[in-house]
């Protein structure tokens, strides 16, 4: 399993702020794929994604245990 | 009371607080840039927001820019602190403190951290206006490291 963690409008538009997911082994655009299959509404094209905390690519491969967030465009500050 | 260099909390912020951390008997200055919650935005009026962030991530994140602060000015000391949840108008968002020892250093280290803060800090502002919310994102144009990757070398201590 891995920790899909969502945030501002994305949490809004799903509903959930966290997702316990059966993807490991997936890499990052897979999973964005997964996302937006299952989602219609939510478009990952402008997210960031960080594995673990940190910024990843779409070719990072998520393990077992990984939590990926998605990082929607940021506005801190 | 904490001695962390950088927090994300969701009480007001003490600016005095935050400038105490980078007190240092070499300092000649300390910069304090005070980010405040904005009425008007290009006419619309915000009635006030709400900050959400990710903030384990967030204070790595922090310590990344403090990081990147030392390679460019090596005596630059570095403190932020930023609030989440519901603020009103004129609230302190965020407080970024930079002491060393001279002035010119201590400006363009601080203009620095707000700058990569408005770029790789995972933190979100949702606006309320009269007539709805949006979530509002900053950084389409940008991305999260200048060349593409993290320049993630020697580990230096920033806490």
């Amino acid at each position: 399993m891995i920790n899909i963690l969502l945030f501002a409008h994305l949490q809004e538009m799903i509903g959930e702020s966290k997702l316990c997911l059966d993807l490991a082994d997936h890499t990052v655009g897979q999973i964005k794929e997964w996302m937006e299959t299952q989602y219609s509404q939510v478009n990952l094209q402008h997210v960031m994604t960080a594995v673990n905390e940190e910024f990843a690519t779409d070719a990072t491969v998520v393990k077992k245990g990984d939590t990926i967030a998605f990082i929607p465009p940021i506005s801190g500050g | 009371m904490t001695t962390s260099l950088f927090e994300i909390i969701d009480k007001s912020i003490d600016v005095e607080e935050v400038r105490q951390k980078v007190t240092d008997r070499n300092a000649g200055a300390i910069t304090v840039f005070i980010g405040t919650v904005r009425e008007m935005t290009k006419g619309k009026k915000t009635l006030h927001l709400e900050y959400q962030a990710y903030p384990s991530m967030a204070i790595k994140m922090f310590e990344q820019i403090c990081k990147e602060i030392q390679e460019r000015w090596p005596e630059a000391k570095l403190a932020i602190t930023h609030r989440v949840g519901h603020l009103k108008i004129s609230d302190i968002a965020v407080v970024i403190a930079v002491s060393s020892p001279h002035r010119k250093m201590a400006y363009e280290a601080n203009e620095y951290a707000i700058d990569r803060i408005k770029q790789i800090v995972p933190i979100w502002k949702k606006e309320y206006w009269e007539d709805g919310t949006e979530w509002i994102g900053d950084q389409l144009e940008n991305v999260p490291y200048p060349k593409g990757n993290p320049s993630m070398g020697e580990e230096e201590s920033c806490d």
